[in-house]
């Protein structure tokens, strides 16, 4: 194998490799995408590591909690008061690490 | 009367040392984790700096769950198509006391928490804390998600991380500032063992640990890569304003420096077994809260602890550090029956005259430096442009003098010797 055919793992695979215990009953992180409609930076999409932020054609955002690092990126980056409600999933959700 | 003496929130390093030290000193404590066990929310890059556990678990080295002991350590700085490499070794890192071990968080986590359950403080693992409870302006608890599950206690500690709720919500945090952290990703790269002994030149238990500048495109930060046993771990740390003002997603800057072709002969082949994201408090001395405020400590990076000069970071040994002074402050107020903020001060006096202040202080300068423009390409530009013009044989043209190659070099780089002369005055008082 040459450098240059290191094969890469798709995104879906990437993320994938994750174990996420996921709570379906609540929602740790939600967007109110009518206060997105109007924000000309849009940081989250570009650094969501895990990428739960999908631009939609009419300017607001589609978003899905599942597979979250709960890293804190998102909120951190976000300027518009309200937009993204943070929180951590119930205690034993969420994301699990095993060799990091 | 309150449920128990102290509550500790979190059970990464910070929390499991000071749980471990109240413990210690005979008081009954709490360790809250939200994870299902200790280490499980956490990621890091790879090395715990452990002299820092000499006095705190004596012979920790012969049982705390280490993959490699770091015996070469490099520093290597990148443009596109080059890269120029600082590599140290000594075989003294590899036996006792050690410098630095490759150590999965999960082990290690689980292993540090264990020693303060042994010591006799109760872990409650798959619990978040929600919030303080308060009487007036005095913390005497915290809310948590189980059922009936207000925790009432003398002192709590907060050590519930980077983005630290319990701290902000004390109103300790005067504002958050996006400029203040980066973010971490990476991958963990499974390769047999052998293979990662020969190409790394290492043998047995010994391993290596690399620094990266110039790795990361449009976006300042840095890359890095350890080796653990039969593992890789590969990763970047990036700013966050740039990432957000459009700057390349991290996966794809983790692949350009994957294929990069010092590093791709390095990690070719091999499987990615997990990914993983965190988030870095990278301003150190600059953004750090009050530590302290009636009822209640703050240690780690939820005190913005971690000592992050740019690529290099140390977290985990300041928050052991700081962990303890809080766990020894606490004990201390407790047994005199005060814990309000100045039955307390005594934290912020162990930090002062311990390697937890004294390097943050005069290493404060050292993020600005690391991630200035200057430093993440223009440095890197001339390092390896000179490099290359040294090492090229020019026959028959006559060898260069190293002048002129530098004159042509910091032009061909747009370096103002100005900046670098005043970059080097700013790094010799950090760093000197
Ligand atoms: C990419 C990256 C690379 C790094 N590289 C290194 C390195 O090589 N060497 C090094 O020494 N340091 C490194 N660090 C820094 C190091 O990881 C941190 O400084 C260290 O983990 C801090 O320890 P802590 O105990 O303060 O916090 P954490 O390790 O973050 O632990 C906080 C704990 O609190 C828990 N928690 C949080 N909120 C709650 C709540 N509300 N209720 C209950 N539990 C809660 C979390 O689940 C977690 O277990 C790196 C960090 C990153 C992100
Ligand atoms: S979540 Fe925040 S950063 Fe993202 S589009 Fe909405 S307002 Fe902008
Ligand atoms: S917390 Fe991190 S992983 Fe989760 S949505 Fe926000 S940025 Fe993405």
């Amino acid at each position: 194998m040459s450098a240059g055919t290191y094969p890469e793992i798709s995104f879906e695979a990437r993320m994938g490799s994750v174990e996420f215990r996921i709570d379906e009953d609540r929602a740790h992180i939600t967007v109110d995408d009518t206060k997105c409609r109007d924000c000309s930076t849009r940081g989250c999409i570009t650094a969501c590591p895990a990428n739960l932020f999908v631009p939609t054609a009419d300017g607001g955002i589609l978003f899905n909690y599942e597979q979250c690092f709960e890293c804190g990126t998102c909120y951190l980056v976000c300027n518009r008061e309200g937009a993204i409600t943070w929180t951590y999933p119930e205690g034993g959700h969420g994301v699990v690490f095993h060799r990091t | 009367m309150p449920d128990v003496d102290a509550i500790v929130v979190g059970a990464g390093p910070a929390g499991a040392a000071a749980a471990l030290e109240l413990a210690r000193a005979g008081r009954s404590v709490y360790l809250l984790e939200r994870g299902p066990f200790p280490g499980s929310k956490n990621m890091y890059g790879g090395v715990v700096y452990g002299r820092i556990l000499d006095t705190l678990v004596p012979g920790w080295w012969d049982e705390a769950p280490v993959q490699r002991w770091v015996t070469r350590r490099a520093t290597m700085i990148m443009t596109g198509h080059q890269a120029l490499t600082v590599d140290f070794r000594t075989e003294s890192w590899g036996r006792p006391p050690y410098n630095g071990a490759t150590a999965y968080r999960p082990d290690f986590d689980a292993w540090l928490a264990g020693k303060a359950t042994d010591a006799g403080a109760v872990l409650v693992t798959s619990t978040t804390a929600t919030g303080l409870l308060r009487d007036g302006d005095r913390v005497v608890g915290v809310r948590t998600d189980r059922p009936d599950g207000d925790l009432t206690a003398d002192v709590v500690i907060a050590c519930d991380g980077v983005n630290s709720f319990l701290a902000k919500e004390a109103g300790l945090y005067p504002h958050t500032d996006p400029a203040n952290f980066t973010v971490g990703v990476k991958e963990t790269i499974a390769l047999p063992r052998e293979v990662i002994d020969e190409r790394f030149g290492v043998r047995g238990d010994h391993g290596v640990d690399y620094e990266i500048v110039g790795c990361t495109g449009d976006v300042p930060g840095g890359g890095f890569l350890y080796t653990n046993t039969d593992t890789l771990s590969v990763g970047l740390v990036l700013s966050l304003p740039a990432l957000a003002a459009g700057g390349t997603r991290p996966e794809e800057l983790l692949r350009r420096m994957k294929e990069h072709p010092a590093i791709a002969p390095l990690v070719e082949g091999g499987e990615v077994k997990e990914y993983s994201a965190h988030v870095i408090p990278e301003a150190g001395y600059d953004m750090m809260p009050e530590l302290s405020c009636d009822g209640m400590l703050v240690a780690g990076d939820a005190a913005a602890m971690c000592l992050a000069a740019g690529i290099w970071l140390e977290g985990v040994n300041f928050a052991i550090g700081s962990g303890a002074a809080a766990g020894r402050a606490a004990a201390r107020a407790l047994q005199r029956g005060d814990t309000s903020n100045e039955g307390l001060a005594g934290y912020r006096s162990r930090l002062e005259s311990s390697f937890v202040l004294a390097d943050h202080r005069k290493l404060r300068d050292a993020p600005h430096l690391v991630m200035s423009d200057l430093a993440q390409r223009q440095l890197p530009g001339l390092a390896c442009g000179v490099a290359e013009r040294m090492f090229r044989v020019d026959n028959p043209e006559p060898k260069p003098g190293l002048r002129r190659i530098l004159r042509q070099e910091l032009k061909r780089n747009g370096v103002k010797v100005r900046d670098v002369v005043s970059h080097s005055l700013r790094a010799l008082r950090t760093f000197g």
